[in-house]
């Protein structure tokens, strides 16, 4: 398993879930839990305004903004199109009754987070696969942090491609 | 501290008809030091007990403890005998469980025990959820468990779980499906955010009735009255005095909830829960499905 082609902070979550046995990995993914930044302002109790990941058996909402090289966000003024060179800033909501959904949010938050919306159309769609935890968590659970990430991916390809988010 | 648990609940559960089957959070507070009990947490997600727990209890987890990891069955003899022995439980132990979503997964462990013949299993009424809306303590401190020597006992296939092959055989007496209305229908394969757990075929086995797991609990995840219960299974769905009751759901968790109403808070004598369920059933060649809202033909 190659993990050269992955963005540096993603491949150190990679290789963090890879190091430890079984029974760890689900602290580790706790920890990651305990983690996920609350939304901003701008997003708090705004979650319909959000995309819903229907995929995840909890109610788990994001939303993804393409900035600018200076990190604008694209309501502000001068802030430039979107381009495969924005800044990809990532808001994920999930409750923590579902600390599993929780946990992969925050891998994807801590993993992808800043960085370039062409970095992240290319990560690998088997990321869930990566960080071992076929044996601790059901395949649905896998499937629905797969679901994640992909739709993180056609939300920026839609607003590349000049569409509306979601 | 001794105790035995006799009476527990007794007051409050008299309505069931199984009340040493189900203990009130105010129990479980009351019995949490008690050497000859055992709080059981079984949750859908596994990470759930470790976000904070009731002080005590201790994790089971149904996918990677109780299910085989080659074989889609549950764990053999030896190792339910090591698992549950791991967890300070002997043969003598009350074996409480709680969980999420109403106790749908708890209901699921306390089945497999069922299987094994644990002597005395129960519910803690209306799960984690209510544990936590009464604002009672929770704990990420997992206890330390001494392990206890549990015997290997032969498990019981045939009394409170049915297989497609008995299903076959039970055409003509009343059979339960506890899914969603559009999983029933065959409009979808799958349960509504569970789109992955999906089946060549939708539709029902033909002649089961329709009757939704969640009917049987209340918005805080308690169970429905003796009274609500029976108007809903005994009546609406038609199972009467029936002696011979077959359950299922998609994989036999939800179907487990049911059972346990069934079986004892109403006490109907004999209902299998066929955990094969629809991901058995509407994969397989050849099996009768009827769709739509009817329950369709008795096959022939």
């Amino acid at each position: 398993m190659t993990t050269t082609a992955l963005p540096e902070t993603l491949r150190g979550i990679i290789e963090d879930f890879q190091s430890v046995p079984d029974p760890e990995k689900l602290e580790l993914l706790l920890e990651f839990s305990d983690e996920l930044p609350a939304l901003p302002e701008r997003y708090a109790g705004h979650e319909d305004e959000m995309e819903q990941v229907i995929e995840c058996q909890s109610p788990l909402f994001l939303a993804v903004e393409l900035h600018d090289a200076q990190d604008r966000d694209p309501r502000s003024p001068g802030a430039g199109p979107a381009s495969p060179d924005s800044i990809v800033r990532l808001f994920i909501s999930a409750p923590p009754e579902a600390p599993t959904s929780r946990g992969f949010a925050s891998v994807l938050a801590q993993g992808l987070d800043g960085l370039s919306a062409e970095t992240i159309l290319a990560v690998p769609e088997d990321l869930s696969s990566r960080l071992g935890l076929q044996k601790a968590l059901t395949p649905l659970r896998l499937r629905g942090m797969s679901a994640m990430l992909g739709r993180i991916k056609r939300n920026i390809a839609d607003q590349l491609a000049g569409q509306p988010a979601g | 501290m001794t105790t035995t648990a006799d009476t527990a609940g007794v007051d409050e559960f008299s309505g069931y008809a199984h009340p040493d089957k189900l203990v009130s959070t105010q129990w479980v507070a009351d019995h949490l030091q008690d050497e000859d009990v055992v709080v059981l947490e079984s949750n859908e997600d596994t990470l759930l007990y470790s976000t904070g727990h009731i002080p005590g209890a201790v994790k089971i987890d149904w996918h990677t403890e109780l299910n085989d990891p080659v074989t889609r069955d549950f764990i053999g003899p030896e190792e339910f005998a090591r698992v549950v022995g791991s967890k300070g439980i002997t043969r003598d132990t009350t074996v409480v469980f709680y969980g999420d979503k109403s106790n749908w997964w708890a209901a699921y462990a306390l089945w497999v025990f069922t299987l094994y013949g644990h002597p005395d299993t129960r519910l803690m009424n209306g799960g984690r959820d209510k544990w936590i809306a009464e604002g009672r303590e929770t704990t990420r401190d997992v206890p330390q468990v001494s392990p206890a020597e549990y015997p290997v006992t032969e498990r019981d296939d045939t009394t409170e779980r049915a297989s497609r092959d008995d299903v076959m055989g039970h055409f003509g007496k009343p059979l339960i499906d506890v899914r969603s209305p559009l999983e029933y229908t065959g409009e979808t394969t799958h349960m509504e955010g569970y789109p992955q757990e999906g089946t060549l075929r939708g539709g029902h086995i033909p002649t089961a009735a329709s009757v939704p797991w969640a009917k049987a609990a209340n918005e805080d995840g308690t169970f429905k009255s003796r009274e609500e219960l029976e108007q809903i299974y005994t009546v609406d769905a038609g199972l009467g005095e029936s002696d011979d009751v077959v359950a299922y759901c998609r994989i036999g968790e939800r179907s487990s909830h049911t059972w346990f109403v069934l079986r004892h808070l109403l006490g109907y004598e004999r209902v299998r829960n066929y955990d094969g369920s629809w991901t058995e059933w509407g994969n397989s060649v050849r099996l009768p499905i009827a769709v739509g809202e009817d329950r369709g033909e008795l096959p022939r």
